[in-house]
């Protein structure tokens, strides 16, 4: 966990016992928190969540990794795997190599050795780093090896090093000291050596040539194997070695899920779910989400998105005691304090509540705590029941129209789960056009549609939703009844059609008469059997919409579980470094805990110079610049504007003013130019 | 033929056998041999062989000199030059081989070149050579960027140690260009030609299946050279081809459709699988059981062949895609055009206007130009289609797009100040990353208006 760095710099302080550790963290969760009776509670509440989500996740991963590395360890010839994730900055990556080395020693062999470009600038630093790593997974040591960490001596053993692996594998083997004479049958129950590149596009490509060239010599008495990591396009295998070194390899490819795919999993696995109390709203959840896509595709960048917002929830929020387990939540109701009871009156969503009930009612509520307690249970009952039934019904309305032509209500889950986190979906337009559209289906597509939702129903223990998936299977019979029972042939149309009158006449007013009959009758026409069948079911998932899709905000006590500050995640999870710079000079109050928000003498020169060069154009006459700043300065001291000295410039005025510009040059806002003598060119527009 | 392989000193049993392993090189071979004489005479000081990748330099030397069982086994030392990251792996290489571990041991730290002699001569003295020695450097081209007193000290090693010593230098490069222009002892030269189309032939088809006559083998072999001689002529490379296409080959056999004998039907069914494997020859791209796994699943579906150049499909973040796209409208439109292209007030301006004397070539056939970062955001920021926040994230996409080698920093990594780049990704990639985001880049290319 990333609080473990923390914890471990308060116990370089306190070195006494290892219960500091974890009270420490506590400590930093009390710390600054709002509402603090109950903080620990709910630190425990969201470490208890945190840890389940982890695992959860971990399980999701190993999951997802494994459907590759089955692939991978059937054919086990293979050398090359390109992984698609992007970025080597992005630690996705790291987590599938870390599992795939896990596997591999856990399954195939021991040895196994990981290596990154940044340790590898020459080749012999690469070999270097994989004898360690090989050697370290081993107990048997070579010891030799080992003291020629020193540089000096590292120079002399490179080429011992790939030898000694003959020595060292020999050894780990059991049959020692021989280098050659190991027979074929005894060659092919060794297990090979496996060395992963994790990420190949940074490697030098003539040190990994050299590499490469160097492991085919010894390939024939020692089973070598590479593991290439690459994030492009596998091509740039050959844009790396040149053909007298790929042909040495024997490379077979392997393609990773990709990310967006383990994304739309994660977030079926982790969000889409009951399971969960605590839930995020729907811009918090856009920024998370839009951060992946816009910016990172880490899924492990999201994950943490969601333990930055989990950790502030229960942090900022007092009530958030009650986001738990249905049964802990009533406990723990029972158990509010006078405060956190107001702190429930005060909330918005109960204020609505409240409103709505009746005078005497309304007085109960908020004046008498005991009665409040019993509603609030009731209450975070019905949010309990709310969650049941919305996700079941979400993917039912996604199974209905993700498949729609131009995809109205998108195309994945998590594009309709933000629009009914929004606000109520049924009032969208989009959703009317879905609605439309699916009134046009064929019957066979509506039919495997249905049937795919009822499908999505049966595993819902609720009992509304148990009801719907009853009401649903009557109706999709009554679809299959319409084959077998074929209907009876519809009414005639009675009168004439008007198309024939239509070619008489070319009155302008009679044509528009007619047109507008048309409309009516092609209204009014009859239905089909199906099409009434259809209308009825349609008109039954729009109700299940209606029910059960309303936004969260709408349901009382939301506050407890949705967690809404998205500047916060924004804030944290997407730096912007400019934009706090710029914050920092021209208002350093906020930084420098100052109530006076104008330039004064409690202002930093640098901030004094900042709002001056704002008011100049594209270059800057510096000893106008001076000048302005030495007025100030002086404004600011309290001398008196009618003296002599007034805005002189003495040199500690002008030393002071030289050194804010430079640290402007420094922090890039200015820079010197040859344009005019004397003048600084400003590099940067708006922001004042 | 094996008749040219005799010599006296060695016994005409063991050069019997050598030469069976030697087909088309038994010329070289003899030249070879009578440059070393009999065993226990001087040879030459130093003899330098090149010739074309798998031109069989060094399965010449180590079936006449030694490695193998069925060899000569003189007293010889083999160095890979590309192993020598040091020359003090290369010395004790050399001692290793000749007189065991101790005399290696005594080599001090980052010996000279003169430690190397004076060791050697103490050794010899104990045990002077009754055999002469060789010593075999494979990649001998790589010792030109070494000290530069090893090469002319290697080629006049035997006055130096003053031993019955040949150094035997093994390259892909002639050897006027490796001469130092100090000068130096002349080794003398032997060339591994080519080998010809009969040769590669006769070559090709000893490594035939055991369960298959040797008739079939080498008129499969006939049909292939056929084919991919035009286009390839590296032994290694058409004995690769050769195993991963035979089992098609026999298919036929195998269901008893056709009769061994029966070239034409066997020439037409294999004619449309040797023409897939054209597009592929020297890639390498997959493995022997992948690519019959393809074969397999081309016959069931129609579709283009996939190797490793199919999957070139990359996945981006958005605003990393836009990036990639700002750095290559940098890199090849000129800095005085992006007026041109970027402001929305740039007025009517023909390309004529623009047009310097210098510039009437395509910035495409020139290649990418740098250029510095503040430059990219800016082109970023006009190309992006919302409002982008300049946050760490986007900087560290540019970071990230460097290590993926689609942007190559072009000033050094010290520099923070302006840092300049180049966009390293071709025309093709960059339309395909501009599609999906629905972004008409040959819109805003000077080359193309």
């Amino acid at each position: 966990m990333s609080t473990s760095s923390v914890s471990k710099g308060c116990f370089v302080f306190k070195p006494s016992a290892k219960k500091k550790k974890t009270l420490s963290l506590v400590d930093y969760f009390t710390d600054g928190c709002e509402g603090a009776e109950n903080s620990e509670v709910r630190f425990k509440l969201c470490q208890d969540l945190w840890d389940k989500i982890k695992a959860d996740t971990e399980v999701l991963q190993d999951e997802l990794n494994r459907k590759i590395l089955d692939s991978f360890l059937i054919h086990f010839v293979c050398l090359a795997f390109p992984v698609s994730s992007v970025g080597v900055n992005v630690p996705d990556h790291d987590m599938t190599f870390q599992s795939l080395s896990e596997l591999l020693q856990q399954s195939v062999t021991p040895h196994v050795a990981s290596v990154q470009a940044k340790e590898c600038g020459a080749l012999k630093h690469l070999m270097k780093r994989v004898l360690e790593r090989l050697m370290d997974t081993v107990v048997t040591v070579d010891d030799e090896e080992e003291e020629g960490e020193e540089a000096e001596q590292t120079d002399l053993k490179a080429l011992k090093v790939l030898s000694s692996l003959c020595v060292f594998r020999n050894s780990s083997t059991g049959t020692p000291g021989k280098k050659r004479s190991s027979p074929a049958k005894d060659e092919q129950q060794q297990p090979p050596v496996v060395i992963i590149f994790k990420d190949l596009e940074a490697f030098n490509p003539r040190v990994l040539q050299d590499f490469i060239l160097i492991c085919s010599r010894y390939i024939e008495r020692l089973p070598l194997m590479f593991i290439f990591g690459i994030a492009t396009a596998p091509s740039t295998i050959q844009h790396m070695l040149p053909h007298s070194v790929s042909s040495l390899l024997c490379i077979e490819l392997f393609q990773s899920l990709s990310c967006t795919q383990h994304l739309a999993t994660v977030i079926d696995k982790l969000i889409l779910t009951p399971k969960f109390p605590f839930k995020l709203n729907g811009k918090a959840m856009q920024v998370l989400i839009s951060i992946f896509l816009y910016h990172d595709f880490s899924v492990r960048n999201f994950i943490k998105g969601i333990q930055l917002a989990l950790l502030e929830h229960f942090h900022s929020q007092p009530l958030s005691v009650l986001c738990c387990r249905k049964k802990e939540a009533l406990l723990h109701m029972t158990q509010l304090s006078h405060r956190d009871v107001e702190r429930i009156r005060q909330l918005l969503s109960f204020k609505r509540y409240v409103e709505k009930q009746e005078q005497q009612e309304q007085v109960n509520l908020l004046k008498d705590d005991n009665h409040l307690k019993e509603v609030c249970q009731r209450l975070i009952k019905d949010l309990n029941k709310y969650h049941k039934n919305y996700y079941p019904v979400l993917r039912c309305l996604h199974t209905l129209t993700s498949s729609l032509p131009r995809y109205p209500l998108g195309k994945q889950i998590r594009e309709l789960h933000l629009i009914c986190l929004e606000k109520n979906v049924w009032e969208n337009e989009d959703y009317q056009t879905a609605m439309k559209l699916l009134r046009m289906l064929a019957k066979d597509e509506l039919i495997t549609l249905l049937q795919r939702c009822a499908e999505t129903l049966q595993s819902v223990k609720s009992k509304k939703m148990k009801n719907a998936l009853v009401q649903l299977e009557e109706l999709l019979t009554k679809f299959k009844q319409l084959d077998t029972v074929e209907t009876a042939p519809t009414v005639e149309e009675s009168f004439t059609s008007p198309v024939k009158n239509l070619q008489k006449k070319t009155d302008l007013f009679q044509l528009q008469k007619t047109l507008l009959e048309m409309n009516e009758t092609r209204r009014s026409k009859k239905l089909s059997p199906f099409e009434v069948l259809r209308n009825e079911a349609l008109d039954f998932i729009d109700g299940l919409v209606r029910s059960y899709l309303s936004p969260p905000e709408s349901q009382t006590l939301n506050e407890v579980c949705y967690y809404s500050s998205s500047a916060t995640v924004r804030r944290h999870l997407n730096a912007t470094p400019r934009t706090s710079i710029q914050a920092a000079l021209s208002s350093p109050y906020y930084y420098l805990q100052t109530e006076d928000g104008s330039v004064s003498n409690a202002a930093p020169d640098i901030c004094i110079a900042y709002k001056l060069h704002l008011e100049c154009g594209r270059l800057i006459n510096l000893y106008d610049w001076l000048e302005a700043y030495a007025t100030v300065v002086s404004a600011a001291e309290g001398n008196d504007p009618d003296s002599d000295n007034f805005g002189k410039v003495d040199e500690v005025k002008h030393a002071r003013f030289i050194q804010a510009v430079s640290e402007l040059e420094f922090l890039g806002f200015i820079k010197s130019t040859k344009q005019k003598t004397d003048h600084v060119a400003r590099l940067t527009w708006g922001g004042c | 033929m094996t008749a040219l392989l005799q010599h006296p000193g060695y016994e005409e049993e063991r050069l019997q056998r050598v030469a069976e392993q030697l087909p088309c090189r038994e010329v070289q071979a003899g030249l070879l041999l009578s440059l070393m004489g009999q065993p226990q005479q001087y040879s030459y000081p130093s003899i330098f062989i090149y010739g074309h990748r798998a031109s069989g330099k060094s399965h010449v030397i180590y079936q006449t000199v030694g490695h193998y069982s069925s060899s000569l086994q003189l007293p010889h030392a083999t160095v890979s030059c590309v192993e020598c990251v040091s020359v003090a792996l290369l010395f004790e290489q050399v001692l290793l081989s000749f007189f065991g571990c101790d005399a290696a041991s005594l080599l001090p730290r980052s010996p000279s070149l003169s430690d190397f002699v004076r060791i050697y001569k103490q050794q010899c003295s104990q045990s002077p050579a009754k055999q002469t020695r060789y010593i075999v450097m494979e990649k001998a081209e790589l010792l030109r960027d070494t000290d530069a007193n090893l090469l002319p000290a290697l080629l006049r090693l035997q006055e130096l140690v003053e031993d019955n010593i040949t150094v035997i230098l093994l390259s892909e490069i002639a050897w006027d260009k490796f001469r130092p222009n100090t000068g130096c002892f002349e080794p003398l030269l032997l060339h591994f030609p080519d080998y010809s189309k009969g040769e590669l032939q006769q070559i090709l088809s000893q490594d035939r299946h055991p369960s298959y006559s040797a008739e079939l083998y080498s008129s499969y072999i006939n049909i292939l050279l056929g084919v991919f001689y035009s286009v390839c002529r590296d032994l290694r490379e058409l004995r690769h081809l050769a195993a991963l296409n035979f089992s098609k080959f026999c298919e036929p056999l195998a269901e008893g459709k056709v009769k061994e004998t029966d070239t034409h039907k066997l020439w037409r069914n294999i004619e449309p699988h040797l023409k897939k494997a054209m597009q592929t020859v020297y890639l390498r791209e997959v493995s022997s059981l992948q690519w019959e796994q393809m074969q397999q699943m081309e016959e069931k579906e129609t579709g283009a062949l996939r190797g490793l150049s199919a999957h070139t499909h990359v996945e981006l973040p958005y605003y990393s895609k836009f990036l990639l796209i700002a750095a290559y409208l940098a890199s090849y439109n000129p800095a005085r055009t992006d007026k041109r292209f970027f402001l929305k007030h740039h007025g009517k301006i023909r390309k004529t206007n623009f047009l310097k004397k210098n510039e009437k070539t395509s910035n495409h056939l020139l290649g990418p130009k740098p250029f510095p970062l503040d430059r990219l955001l800016a082109i970023f920021y006009s190309v992006v289609d919302s409002r982008v926040a300049p946050t760490a994230s986007i900087f560290s996409q540019i970071s990230s797009l460097v290590t993926l080698q689609l942007l190559t920093q072009v000033s050094h990594d010290d520099q923070l100040d302006a840092p300049k780049y180049k966009c390293a990704v071709s025309m093709d990639f960059i339309c395909a990353i501009s599609r999906t985001v629905n972004f008409d880049i040959v819109k805003y290319l000077y080359d193309f208006l």
